[in-house]
C-alpha cells in the first residue's frame, strides 16, 4: 500500500501525533472510528484538523465491529482508535473477530508515557501482550521516530496476504515528542513476505485432477470474497461446470440464483452442500478452513474424496485436512490461472453428479418454517427483508439463529454485501458492523438482521448511527431468548431452559428504545404486518430504523449436524434425517 | 508416535519476539523441551533454538508453519540428525570430601568437563555436549549427591559452510523455502 504513494520525501518537523495523522491521510485513510481518553489525547488534537472523518462511537468494541463492518464491504483496511488501558482492552472482541474472519484492520491505541510503562500506571495495560494471540502483528511504540514507519507496515501487513487486525500501541509522550516527518518510510520486514503467485505446475496438475474425477465440488470460502475472486470463481465454474458450496463467510461469493451454487455447508448447512462434500470424490477448496462448523467430525469429512486446497497461508493447508495438491497463493490469480489450465484438459461429464445434487436440493429445501396465520416465523421474515431490499442491499446479521436463518433465506447475489462474523462468533456485530459497512457505502442500503439478545448488546451503537447521519435499518427478531443456545438446550438438555429466557416480552420496549436512540420504532407482532413495516422502514432514509419482529420461541434452524458427530447425521428437521438415494449415482 | 526436533528460528531482535514465540507454543498445544536464545554474527537477528516433542509429522509442520506466520521470524530451519552438531551445557554441583575429590575430578576429566569452583565439601563441574554423554556424566555424578544443576538449552548449528544467514539465499524469499 505504502509504496504506491508517490509523494516527494521531504523533511518537516511535526509532533509525534501530527506524523500519526498525516501517515494515515497520506495512506488514503478516509474514516476512522474511536473514542478518545487520557493517553491517545495527542492524537485527537491533529485529527481535529484532518481530513480523516472520525466518527465517535459509544463503546471502543463499537469502533472495532464498525471498522470491521467498513472494511468488509470496501475492502479497505479499517482503522480504530482507542485509549489506554479499559480502552485498549475494549477493542480486543473486535481484534478476535477481525483475526478469526481475516479482516484487514488497524487499530491505534495510546499508552502511558514510555516512562511510566510497566509501573501499573494509571490505565495502563499491556495491550500489545493481551492482544498477542489475536493480531495477525503488533507494535509498541516509544519513539516518535518510528511512528510513520509504524504505522505505513500496521497498513501494509493489515491489507496483504492473508488480511488480518495490527494492532499500533502509542506511549503518549511520543505522540506528543517533535519529530523530523518523511514520507514515504522505509518498510523493514525482512520477515514477512507472502506467496501471493501460486505455482504454476500445482495449478496444472489441478486441472488434471479435476479432469480424472468423477464427483467433483467447489469448496468456497472467505478467502474468495477477501481476494475479490468471485468473478474468477464464476468463470471456472461456468466452464466446467462444477458443482458449488459457499461457506457462511463466502455467502456471494456465487449468486445464489446460479443452478450450481448448492448453498451454504456445515453443521446448519444445506442438505444438497453437506451431501455434496460427504459424497465427493475430490474437493477443490479455495480460500477455506476446514473449521470445523464445515466439517462436523473430521475423520468422517467427506471420506473418499481427494483435496486440492488453495489458500494464501500456507499454515491452513494440511492444518484441519490433509492436502492431496496444496496450492499456496492468492486464490483469485489461482481461479485466473485455472481457467486456462481447465482449457488444457477433457473435462468429462458430470451431469449425472449434478443431477444427484439437483434431486437432493429438490427434495430437501431448506425448513422455513410452519406456517401460521397468527405467528411470525423467522425464516419469513428474513426472506421478505432480503426479497424487500434486493441484491444491492447489505446484510449484516449478529450471531445465533436468526443468523443462520439469514445465511439461507436472504438471497445474496454479489460479494462484500454479506457481513457476519463467523469464527469468533460474536454477539453484538450486527449494530456496529452495520454502521461501519453504510459508512464504507452510503449509497446502499444496509439492513441489520439481529436476534434480541445480540442487539441488546452493542445497540447504544445506534446512537452514534443517528447523530452522524448513518441511516442504517436493524431487525430484531425477538423470540424473547437466546435462540440457539435454546435449541441446544431442547435438543440436548432435556428442555432445561437455563439462563437463556431473556424475557424479552417484558423488558426492554424495543419500540420506545429505538425512539429514544434516536431511531424510528417499527413494530410487527402479526404475519399480516410483516411486509408493511419492511416498506415503512424502507422509506426512512433520514435516520436509522429498528423493526422488532415479535416471533416464536419455538422456532428452530434445520437442517442441524448435531455437533462433534459426522456430516452424514445430518437431520432436516427433528428426528427427520435425508434419503440420500445413492443408486443415482 | 511422538519425537523429538530440533528447530533453529532465525528472529529479528525486537522485544517481546520471545513472548510471541512462547505465546505461539502455549496456545497451540505445542510442547516446547528446551530453548535457547542469543545474538547471532549479524546484529539484529537472534536466533533461537527450539527442541519441541510434537505427536506427527504433521504436527511439527504445523509449528513450522505457525512460527513463519510471526512477522519477526525471518527463518526456520529443523536441525536434522546427523546434519547438525548440538551441544548443551551443564554446570553440576557435587558433594564432595577429601576422599571422593579426585574420583569425582577424574570422571569429570574422562568427559572433558572442568571443575570451576571448589569448597570444602563441594565441587562445581561445567561439562558440554550432547544429550547422551551429559546424561552419563550425570548418571555417574549421582552417587556422590548431586546438590545442583542448572543446565542450557541445547544449541545447534548445521554441518558444513552454509550459514542460516547467508544473504544469498535470505533474498531469495526464504519463507518459500519452508513453506512446503
Amino acid at each position: 500500500m505504502a509504496n504506491q504513494l508517490e509523494s516527494p520525501p521531504k523533511t518537516v518537523t511535526l509532533t509525534g501525533a501530527q506524523a500519526l495523522v498525516r501517515s494515515l491521510e497520506l495512506l488514503g485513510v478516509e474514516v476512522a472510528f474511536g473514542i478518545p481518553g487520557g493517553a491517545i489525547l495527542p492524537l485527537f488534537d491533529p485529527l481535529f484538523d484532518s481530513s480523516i472523518r472520525h466518527i465517535l462511537t459509544r463503546h471502543e468494541q463499537g469502533a472495532a465491529h464498525a471498522a470491521e463492518g467498513y472494511a468488509q464491504v470496501t475492502g479497505r483496511v479499517g482503522v480504530c482508535i482507542a485509549t489506554s488501558g479499559p480502552g485498549a482492552t475494549n477493542l480486543v472482541t473486535g481484534l478476535a473477530d477481525a483475526y478469526m474472519d481475516s479482516v484487514p484492520m488497524v487499530a491505534i491505541t495510546g499508552q502511558v508515557n514510555s516512562t511510566a510503562i510497566g509501573t501499573d500506571a494509571f490505565q495502563e495495560a499491556d495491550i500489545r501482550g493481551i492482544s498477542f494471540p489475536i493480531t495477525k502483528h503488533s507494535f509498541l511504540v516509544t519513539d516518535p521516530a518510528r511512528i510513520a514507519q509504524a504505522v505505513a507496515e500496521a497498513f501494509h501487513i493489515a491489507a496483504t496476504g492473508r488480511p488480518g487486525p495490527v494492532l499500533i500501541d502509542v506511549a503518549k509522550d511520543a505522540l506528543a515528542s517533535p519529530v523530523e516527518f518523511s514520507w514515504p518510510p522505509q518498510i523493514e520486514l525482512p520477515g514477512y513476505r507472502p506467496t501471493v503467485k501460486p505455482h504454476f505446475r500445482q495449478i496444472r496438475e489441478a486441472a488434471a485432477l479435476i479432469a480424472a474425477a468423477r464427483r467433483p465440488v467447489v469448496l468456497a470460502g472467505g478467502g474468495v470474497v477477501k481476494a475479490d475472486a468471485a468473478a474468477a470463481l464464476a468463470k471456472v465454474v461456468d466452464l466446467a461446470q462444477l458443482p458449488v458450496v459457499t461457506t457462511l463467510m463466502a455467502r456471494g461469493a456465487l449468486p445464489d440464483s446460479h443452478p450450481l451454487n448448492y448453498g451454504m455447508p456445515g453443521m446448519h448447512g444445506t442438505v444438497a452442500a453437506v451431501g455434496a462434500l460427504q459424497r465427493a470424490d475430490l474437493l477443490i477448496a479455495i480460500g477455506s478452513r476446514f473449521d470445523d462448523r464445515v466439517t462436523g467430525k473430521l475423520s468422517s469429512f467427506a471420506p473418499v474424496a481427494k483435496v486440492i486446497h488453495c489458500d494464501i497461508d500456507p499454515a491452513e493447508i494440511g492444518k484441519n485436512r490433509t492436502a492431496d495438491l496444496p496450492i499456496v497463493g492468492d486464490c483469485r490469480l489461482m481461479l485466473e490461472e485455472l481457467v486456462e489450465r481447465l482449457g488444457d484438459v477433457d473435462l468429462p461429464d458430470w451431469s449425472q453428479w449434478r443431477g444427484y445434487l439437483d434431486g437432493l436440493r429438490q427434495r430437501y429445501p431448506t425448513w422455513a418454517g410452519d406456517p401460521d396465520d397468527t405467528v411470525i416465523q423467522p425464516q419469513e421474515v428474513i426472506r421478505r427483508i432480503g426479497q424487500l431490499a434486493g441484491p444491492d442491499a447489505i446484510f449484516v446479521t449478529g450471531v445465533g439463529q436468526h443468523q443462520m436463518w439469514s445465511a439461507h433465506f436472504v438471497p445474496l447475489e454479489r460479494p462484500r454485501r454479506w457481513l457476519t462474523s463467523g469464527g469468533a462468533g460474536t454477539m453484538g456485530y450486527c449494530v456496529p458492523a452495520a454502521l461501519g459497512a453504510k459508512v464504507g457505502r452510503p449509497d446502499q442500503v444496509v439492513w441489520g438482521i439481529d436476534g434480541d439478545g445480540c442487539f441488546q448488546m452493542t445497540n447504544q451503537e445506534l446512537v452514534t448511527c443517528a447523530l452522524n447521519g448513518i441511516p442504517i435499518k436493524i431487525a430484531v427478531i425477538n423470540n424473547q431468548s437466546l435462540g440457539m443456545v435454546r435449541q441446544w438446550q431442547t435438543l440436548f438438555y432435556g428442555q432445561r431452559y437455563s439462563a437463556t429466557d431473556l424475557q424479552t416480552d417484558r423488558l426492554p420496549d424495543f419500540v420506545k428504545l429505538a425512539e429514544a436512540l434516536g431511531c424510528v420504532g417499527l413494530r410487527a407482532e402479526r404475519p399480516d404486518q410483516v411486509d408493511q413495516v419492511i416498506e415503512q422502514a424502507m422509506a426512512v432514509d433520514d435516520r436509522p430504523v429498528v423493526v422488532e419482529f415479535i416471533v416464536s420461541k419455538d422456532a428452530m434452524v434445520w437442517p442441524m449436524v448435531a455437533a462433534g458427530t459426522s456430516n452424514d447425521e445430518i437431520m432436516i428437521a427433528r428426528d427427520m434425517a435425508p434419503e440420500w438415494e445413492e443408486d443415482d449415482l | 508416535m511422538s519425537s523429538i526436533h530440533t528447530l533453529s528460528v532465525l528472529v529479528e531482535d525486537k522485544p517481546g519476539v520471545l513472548a510471541r514465540i512462547a505465546g505461539l507454543f502455549a496456545r497451540r498445544g505445542f510442547n516446547i523441551e528446551s530453548l535457547a536464545v542469543g545474538p547471532t554474527e549479524r546484529e539484529g537477528y537472534s536466533r533461537i533454538t527450539l527442541v519441541a516433542v510434537t505427536e506427527s509429522p504433521e504436527q511439527v509442520e504445523q509449528i513450522v508453519k505457525q512460527l513463519n506466520k510471526l512477522v519477526e521470524v525471518i527463518r526456520i530451519t529443523e536441525m536434522e540428525k546427523g546434519a547438525a552438531v548440538r551441544r548443551e551445557l551443564i554446570l553440576v554441583k557435587v558433594k564432595a570430601d577429601p576422599v571422593s575429590r579426585g574420583e569425582i575430578v577424574q570422571l569429570t576429566e574422562m568427559f572433558r568437563g572442568h571443575v570451576i569452583d571448589v569448597s570444602a565439601d563441594s565441587l562445581t563441574i561445567e561439562a558440554t555436549g550432547g544429550y547422551g554423554k551429559l546424561r552419563a556424566l550425570l548418571e555417574l555424578l549421582e552417587p556422590y549427591g548431586v546438590r545442583e544443576l542448572v543446565q542450557s538449552g541445547s544449541v545447534a548449528l548445521g554441518r558444513g559452510a552454509r550459514a542460516m544467514t547467508d544473504r544469498s539465499k535470505h533474498d531469495r524469499s526464504p519463507k518459500a523455502d519452508r513453506a512446503k
